[in-house]
């Protein structure tokens, strides 16, 4: 039993040699690589080897507005390395950092980062590492709205406008408020028919955040998940809303961009100007935004910027944190974790997910990436 | 007397015959336990919905302020609003559906062609297999503007009524979700209250008929009093449907946590099980029991309607073609 036992693990190590051979052969086409801890024969056995003998579990687990691009990433995963078991189970943030930490699953995705308390626990759980928390999820919200009379491209509003809408002070598609911010824009004599989620979600709680950090005091409901204001439509996940929105003139959702389809949507007012929701001008907000208090160059959690005046760029979006550990107990993790983090972090898979029919997100910046790399490269397996 | 005492002096001695035979000791076996069985699966679901539901029950007011759906109410005021929007909608349905279902079944059982009769029944047997489901689909993209017209007419016109005031597009209040709900159980009870009027002693419609009345009075005096407590079982199994019914009120309906009658506001109401359906995917610790605790109110409320309609039909046992 001992015997075998060993044997497995020579045959592991050694495949993982012939797989930090191979990065070795490829490394210099990769300029973003920093070398790190030549020290462990298993630590740089991913990076960019597209290897077949990456195999084995790789279970994840955590926030569910990621999990599309999940489901994108994993077909692509697959591709590369047919032998790994990947999944990932959308519980939810919460859910996930707690099977993260509990050691259930080797990565997690997040769209709050590590509490205090969890940090402590995170260098348990990472065998004496810490915790590598790298936000390759950005997705856009855009505010759509249903107003086939009108031939503008894009309504423009500002946050303090958006926030007296959703809350009902502002009623009437003519408003004076809406028409002096949309000039030369034929505005309906119509009612406002605001629409959320009926489920608690990620996009609500970076909808409202946005609107109370923007909104000058505008909007007087606390932050959370859950929508505020009670008595108006509503519809289950981002579909229901759509179809909500779509289904009368005169309302006015919230939902990720890329479902936004035939419906209008809102430029938002930033600094001086209006910007309409794009990749770019999302993926522009996070590179704007300064670092958490708590930053490190593993942990790259941003403090998202909703107040921005950074010209074209879009503060209205969702960030989603990919959890993994700096440090593994078993060689063949650190490569799994490390192939599947780079893979989703790359051009490739960022742009897989980018995809409107996976998730529709907003690719991460180069200058992101950069940084994002480093911090997936120290991944280590314990000495 | 003179009747009963025939029976118990025979009943020792046929019991006895019948008592060394195996296939009867093991029919009687089977039959046995497959009653105790559903005895024991009741009570496996009420204890378990219990013991789940008791961490939300017992737990102190802060723990359940931490639920950010909650909004600071307690178990009884965050029911309560539930219980409310599931019997509403319910009984809506029920208003709609059984006055319908009456005219189906006694027209397939009285009124209709022998063949128009039976391809009706296959078509109402039919509407009852369409999972919900696609009714929800139905009713949120085809029903809901079909609605929107009538709904804006009702509160443009009779607005002054608080019942249809304000009603908002699109269709997705109460009512909405009340019509479909009464288009899924208006099949199981046509089917049930047609075989019940089906029943009906030729006797008594013939009676009826010797003395002169009318296709409609032989209904009356013949049909209605002996099918009544069928009726009213039907109306009751069709209540349980749309007590329970979860997906097409989760697709349809824009909830809200209100006790109102505006039914055509949205966001006024929610059921139980839609509510579970649609917490459910993103609760975990106590918010998962205090789902469980309402589950365990619907439960209850089944029951206590399920005993109700036992008592009525007990009471009329005499007339009752379902029994």
């Amino acid at each position: 039993m001992e015997d075998s036992v060993n044997l497995s693990r020579i045959s592991t190590r050694s495949a993982v040699l012939v797989g930090a051979l191979a990065l070795t052969l490829t490394a210099c086409s990769s300029d973003s690589e920093t070398p790190t801890t030549s020290s462990t024969p298993g630590a740089t056995g991913a990076g960019e080897t597209q290897s077949q003998e990456l195999s084995g579990n790789l279970a994840g687990a955590g926030a569910s507005s990621q999990g599309k691009a999940m489901e994108g990433w994993i077909a692509g995963f697959n591709e590369m390395a047919p032998d790994v078991i990947l999944s990932y189970d959308p519980a939810g943030s919460g859910s996930g950092r707690e099977q993260f930490l509990a050691g259930a699953v080797q990565f997690a995705g997040s769209d709050a980062a590590l509490k205090e308390d969890e940090l402590t626990a995170a260098e348990e759980r990472c065998y004496g590492g810490e915790a590598i928390e790298v936000p390759l999820y950005i997705s856009p919200i855009a505010v759509i709205y249903n107003l086939p009379g009108v031939e503008a491209e894009n309504l423009q509003m500002s946050a303090e406008t958006l926030a007296k809408v959703f809350n009902g002070d502002i009623t009437k598609w003519n408003d004076p408020a809406i028409a002096a911010e949309n000039e030369g824009v034929e505005l309906p004599d119509l009612t406002i028919i605001p629409v959320n989620r009926s489920d608690e979600s990620g996009t609500t709680e970076n909808f409202v955040e946005y609107l109370a950090a923007a909104g000058n005091d505008a909007w007087p409901h606390e932050v959370s998940g859950d929508w505020p204001v009670s008595g108006g439509q509503s519809g289950k996940g981002t579909q229901g809303v759509v179809d909500t929105v779509s289904a009368a003139e005169g309302t006015i959702g919230y939902a990720d961009a890329s479902r936004a389809g035939d419906l209008g949507t809102v430029a938002i007012k930033v600094g001086e100007e209006y910007v309409p929701f794009s990749p770019e001008a999302a993926a522009k907000v996070v590179d704007a935004s300064p670092r958490a208090e708590g930053a490190t160059d593993k942990r790259l959690i941003v403090e998202l910027d909703r107040t921005t005046t950074e010209a074209g760029a879009y503060p209205l979006v969702l960030m989603s944190y990919s959890l993994a550990c700096s440090v593994y107990e078993d060689a063949a993790d650190v490569a799994n974790v490390k192939a599947l983090f780079t893979y989703m972090a790359s051009e490739e898979g960022q742009a897989r997910a980018a995809d409107p029919a996976v998730a529709g997100s907003a690719p991460i910046s180069d200058a992101l990436r950069t940084e994002v790399m480093a911090a997936i490269d120290s991944i280590a397996v314990a000495s | 007397m003179a009747v009963s005492s025939p029976t118990t002096d025979l009943a020792p001695a046929r019991a006895a015959r019948h008592r060394g035979r195996l296939p009867d000791r093991v029919f009687h076996g089977l039959s046995a336990g497959a009653g105790w069985l559903i005895l024991v699966v009741l009570a496996a679901v009420a204890i378990f919905l219990f013991l789940r539901a008791w961490p939300a029950l017992s737990a102190s007011a802060e723990d359940l302020d931490a639920i950010s759906w909650m909004n600071g109410a307690s178990i009884a005021t965050y029911v309560g609003p539930l219980i409310f929007g599931t019997l509403l909608s319910a009984i809506l349905a029920l208003v709609i559906a059984v006055p319908l279902s009456l005219g189906i079944a006694l027209f397939i059982s009285h009124y209709a062609p022998r063949k128009l009769a039976q391809g009706l029944g296959y078509v109402i047997d039919l509407l009852a297999a369409i999972p919900s489901v696609v009714y929800g689909l139905w009713g949120a993209l085809w029903l809901a503007p079909v609605l929107d017209p009538v709904f804006g007419w009702l509160s443009g016109t009779l607005g002054f009524i608080p019942l249809f005031e304000g009603y908002t597009a699109p269709a997705r209040n109460v009512m909405a979700a009340s019509v479909v709900l009464a288009v899924m159980i208006l099949p199981i009870i046509s089917a049930v209250a047609r075989e019940v009027f089906l029943q009906t002693p030729r006797l008594h419609e013939e009676a009826a008929l010797a003395l002169g009345a009318t296709r409609w009075e032989v209904v009356r005096m013949a049909v209605l009093p002996f099918g009544r407590s069928g009726l009213i079982s039907a109306s009751m199994l069709g209540l349980g449907r749309a007590l329970g019914e979860t997906m097409a009120v989760l697709m349809i309906l824009s909830p809200g946590y209100a006790v109102s009658f505006f039914l055509l506001q949205p966001g006024q109401h929610q059921s139980i099980a839609a509510n579970i359906a649609a917490k459910f995917p993103e609760s975990s610790g106590l918010s998962v029991s205090v789902l469980i605790a309402t589950g365990l109110a619907l439960f209850v409320i089944t029951l206590l309607v399920n005993l109700a309609a036992r008592a009525i039909i007990a009471r009329r046992a005499e007339f009752s073609g379902a029994n």
